[in-house]
Order: C-alpha cells, then sequence, then structure tokens
C-alpha cells in the first residue's frame, strides 16, 4: 500500500480494529456456547465449533427455568419502567406549572434523591423489608424503584419548555387536571418519556446488585442472577454452558437495541 | 401557573415524594443510627457508640478499601475517556461502516454486567490458570473489563460533543494555516473540555459504586485484592452478619459518594454553561 492511499484508509483500518475489539469477544462467547465439553477440554483456544451443537443451550433449559426467570426479569423491568413515568408526569407538571407553597423544598427533594444509589440504601432496606417480612418478593424488587428522581427531574425539564397557553387552552375547555397531564402533556413529551421507559427497562433487565441483595432463593429470581449461578454450580470448565446462558440473557436486549438505538442514544446525549 | 386547588400539587407530587423519602432519604437515616448498635440480626442490638467505626477503620482496612476503590476507579475514568475520546474523533464520519462501528462498541454499554462479566472470566482463564487468581493483576483485570464496559458510554457522549462544535469555527482556524492537528489542539479540545469533565465525574461516580464485577469475577479476592467499597459492604452484612459495621461503612461511603458527586455537581454547571455559550455565540 502506497503511503497516500494508507493515510486515507487508516481510520478505516483503525475503526476495524476497533469494532473488532468490542465484536471478537461476543463472537468468541457464541462460538463457545456451540461446543462440547470435550472439544473445550481439548482444544480450548479454537476459534470455531466443530458443528453447531446445541447441547449446551439444552443444558441450561434443563439447569434453570428460563422461561420463568425471564418472566420475572421482564415483568419487574417493564412494571418499573411503566411506573416511572406514570408517577413522574403529575410530579414534573406540579414542579415545572404549578405555583405553590413548598415547591423549592418539593424539588429539593426529588434532587437531593438524585445523589443517593442503590449501592448506598440497600443495608437499611434490606432492613426495612426483613422487618415487613418481604425480602424476597415481586414488591422488594419493584417498589425501592416505582418512582425515579431521574426520571421526575427529566420530565420536569421537558414540561418547563411547554407554553402555559396550551394548559390553560385545556382548562378553558373544561379538561380535568388528570386529562392534561396524561392525554395532552403526555403525548407531547413522547420521545422523552420513549427514551425514560427503554432506558430504565433495560438497566433493570440488566440489573444484578438489585436482585441479588433482595432475594434469598428462587422465587422471584431474575435471569441475571440465574446465568451468574450457572457459572456458580459449574465445576471447572464448563464455559460453553456459562457462555449459552450468556447468549440467552443478551439476545433480548441485543435485539431491543437493535430495534431502538435512536431512543437509547438519545437519553445518553441528554 | 395556579393550580385549581391547593391540594392539587401534593396529590400530584405525593407517590413520588412518598417513595423517594422512604426509599431513598430514611435509609440514610436507618443507616446512620444502626451504626452506633452492634447487631447480627439475631440477638437483640447493643448500644456501642463509634466502636463499629473503630472496628471497620482496625488495621488500616477502611483506608485500604477506600483506596482500592479509588485506584480501580481512577483507571477506568482514564481508560474510558482516553479511548472513548479517540473512537469518537475517529468514528465522527458518514457511512453505514462507522455506524457499525459505533453501535459495536456501544453494545457492551447496553448489555448486563452480568454477561460482560462472565464473558471476560471465561476470555480471561487458559488451561484453569487465570489473571483474576493473580493479587497483582486481579484489581487491573476488573479494571480493564470495566473499561471495555463503559467506553462506548463515553464515546457517544464525546460525539454529542463533537456535533456542538462549530463549523465555521474550524474553517476558520482552517483559513488561518491550522492543520488537521492545530485544529484538533487548539478548537476542538478546548470546546470539549466541559464534556470531558462530564465524562470524567459520571465515570467516576459509578465506577466508585462498583460491585457485580467483583461479586462476579472474584469475591473480593484473590487475597483481598479486588475487595472494593460496596463489595466490602455486602461482606459485612451477609457474610458476616454485622448490620453494625454494614452501616457504619455505609455512611462512610456515603461521604465519600457526596464528595465525588460535589465534584459532578461542578462539572455539570460548567458544561451546561459552555453550551450555553456556544448557542449563544453561534446565534449571533
Amino acid at each position: 500500500m502506497s503511503s497516500a492511499r494508507l493515510r486515507t484508509a487508516w481510520p478505516g483500518l483503525a475503526a476495524a480494529a476497533a469494532a473488532a475489539a468490542w465484536m471478537v469477544p461476543y463472537a468468541w462467547m457464541v462460538s463457545t456456547a456451540f461446543k462440547t465439553l470435550p472439544e473445550i477440554v481439548a482444544h480450548p483456544a479454537a476459534p470455531f465449533p466443530e458443528r453447531l451443537d446445541l447441547g449446551a443451550y439444552r443444558e441450561v433449559f434443563a439447569a434453570m427455568p428460563v422461561a420463568r426467570y425471564l418472566a420475572v426479569t421482564v415483568g419487574m423491568a417493564g412494571t418499573i419502567a411503566a411506573s416511572q413515568i406514570a408517577l413522574a408526569l403529575p410530579a414534573g407538571y406540579a414542579l415545572a406549572k404549578l405555583r405553590f407553597v413548598g415547591a423549592r423544598f418539593a424539588f429539593g427533594t426529588v434532587l437531593a434523591c438524585l445523589l443517593v444509589p442503590a449501592q448506598a440504601t440497600f443495608v437499611p432496606v434490606f432492613l426495612m423489608f426483613a422487618k415487613a417480612r418481604m425480602v424476597d418478593t415481586m414488591a422488594a424488587l419493584v417498589l425501592p424503584f416505582a418512582s425515579s428522581a431521574f426520571g421526575t427531574f427529566l420530565v420536569r425539564q421537558a414540561l418547563v419548555s411547554v407554553p402555559d397557553e396550551i394548559i390553560e387552552a385545556a382548562r378553558m375547555d373544561g379538561a380535568s387536571e388528570w386529562t392534561i397531564v396524561y392525554r395532552i402533556l403526555g403525548p407531547m413529551l413522547r420521545p422523552t418519556l420513549v427514551s425514560l421507559f427503554l432506558v430504565s427497562f433495560v438497566f433493570h433487565y440488566n440489573d444484578y446488585f438489585w436482585p441479588l441483595v433482595m432475594t434469598t432463593g428462587d422465587r422471584v429470581r431474575t435471569l441475571p442472577l440465574g446465568v451468574a449461578l450457572l457459572r456458580e454450580q459449574g465445576t471447572g470448565v464448563r464455559w460453553h454452558i456459562v457462555m449459552a446462558g450468556n447468549v440467552v440473557l443478551s439476545a433480548p436486549v441485543i435485539a431491543l437495541f437493535a430495534v431502538a438505538q435512536r431512543h437509547l442514544l438519545r437519553a445518553v446525549r441528554a | 401557573m395556579t393550580p385549581r386547588s391547593t391540594w392539587h400539587p401534593w396529590a400530584m407530587l405525593a407517590p413520588t415524594l412518598a417513595l423517594l423519602v422512604v426509599f431513598f432519604l430514611v435509609p440514610i437515616g436507618v443507616a446512620a443510627f444502626e451504626s452506633v448498635f452492634a447487631w447480627d440480626l439475631l440477638t437483640p442490638p447493643r448500644f456501642v457508640g463509634a466502636a463499629n467505626y473503630a472496628a471497620i477503620a482496625a488495621h488500616g482496612q477502611l483506608l485500604r478499601t477506600a483506596l482500592r476503590t479509588l485506584e480501580y476507579s481512577v483507571f477506568v475514568v482514564a481508560g474510558t475517556m482516553s479511548l472513548g475520546l479517540g473512537l469518537a474523533l475517529l468514528v465522527n464520519r458518514p457511512g453505514r461502516f462507522f455506524a457499525f462501528v459505533r453501535a459495536s462498541v456501544f453494545s457492551a454499554y447496553v448489555v448486563s454486567w452480568v454477561a460482560v462479566a462472565l464473558l471476560w472470566m471465561g476470555l480471561l482463564e487458559r488451561g484453569g490458570r487465570s489473571l483474576l487468581g493473580d493479587p497483582r493483576w486481579a484489581l487491573p483485570a476488573l479494571a480493564f473489563v470495566g473499561v471495555w464496559k463503559l467506553t462506548g458510554y463515553a464515546m457517544i457522549v464525546f460525539l454529542a460533543g463533537l456535533q456542538g462544535v462549530p463549523r465555521s469555527l474550524l474553517e476558520a482556524a482552517a483559513l488561518d494555516g491550522a492543520g488537521a492537528w492545530g485544529r484538533l489542539r487548539h478548537v476542538t479540545l478546548p470546546l470539549l473540555a466541559p464534556t470531558a469533565a462530564f465524562v470524567a465525574t459520571t465515570t467516576l461516580v459509578t465506577s466508585f459504586q462498583a460491585f457485580d464485577v467483583v461479586r462476579i469475577m472474584t469475591q473480593g479476592g484473590p487475597a483481598r485484592a479486588t475487595e472494593l467499597f460496596v463489595y466490602a459492604i455486602y461482606e459485612q452484612i451477609f457474610l458476616d452478619l454485622s448490620v453494625g459495621r454494614a452501616s457504619a461503612l455505609t455512611v462512610v461511603f456515603f461521604g465519600m459518594l457526596l464528595a465525588l458527586s460535589a465534584l459532578q455537581l461542578r462539572a455539570w454547571g460548567v458544561r451546561a454553561g459552555v453550551r450555553a455559550g456556544v448557542k449563544a455565540g453561534a446565534g449571533r
């Protein structure tokens, strides 16, 4: 390659190397999941499986109730994301549009909660749930995140730029506050709310920390916990099973990312 | 606007405020309260004053945990920032190929820490041996995994920052004879400074709370080499059943996090200010 061609080609080459640094590990994960135990023991570094063997996936489905874990995880993440939006809309409306005594205090409370992560609250919250005999329940997984300080803040910021006239006109037409919040302002904020829903859903679908500390058994176990357990139960080099579990865990979010990339990226850029 | 009824604002805020106060503000108070009792979850709690704090600080334990967590965080921040900025400059080009590269790098940010941690555990292990078993390399290995996971996030934020660099400034610099390197150094990078501060502080706060990689990849070992702050709290309450010490650690952890968040808030203020400035400048 001549130096002139190299000069125009280098961004493409460097970018290809970067893509490889992220894609090759995924490829290894998918490839390993198709291998068999004897293969892994004999040729641990072989890039491709000898044939597409589904034994590892069969073992994953035998080792844990994948459908139930997935249902619990999607149910939990979906409930949290929906609840955060349902509660952030009226709260954001009150903070952005209504004048009342204590508004600054209420907004300050929301902002203060932005500084408190779940990692700083899990010990006392676990004690509270233990006292109420709520450890290992769906409520312990959902309730602490049913409202989001970040979501409330985001909705409030978005509503500030909505003109008052729209709300006044709706009031003149006899719309109730309920209708104004959910039927008029909600649809106006659709892009923000879609991003908020997706980010929250993906975060809680992926979450390992909170379900780990708030559950003691199998009753409301989520998929990330189940997949992590595949490794803990595993003796020695059963990486094909762990990677098959990894594919099962990651495939839904990767698919969601492929479909809704635009919305997820908008939320990160905000 | 005037509410239609004086109780309307509070009715609208009640569920949000109640949940936030109960699950985020009250727990901090509960942690502070429990931190002065000795309690094993079985026998009744006993008031012990500052004994829990003395116990967690004994033999430099607490200091080492804090420094180890900062070491991990600084490594992750430095790696994420430099790779994220480099990649953003590299892939800030039109075309489907570069879109694919952007999506590849960012995808790691979207999948679960569990998947990423298990994936790299497998990749780092060869013949039953792993870097994770070496006390010197275990923490850098975890930090490397953190960088791999978070670089996509930094890249996307830097790309957004690059959109805010006015084309007219770059063209003016080119007319003044600045080459590609000169434009990068004297125009692009200074304008990206607030974005960089934003990425640095968010990544710093995120890394300081790291838990999943530790729990899954090393359980704090070998020889405590990877015992980060949140994992230390987890061990105190769930392995040692020591509510008092876990609470004392939580209080210290939250204090340090507040200090880091103060940095974060300052950086955000700077970012908003510069954004407004650039907009005003571009509008003239």
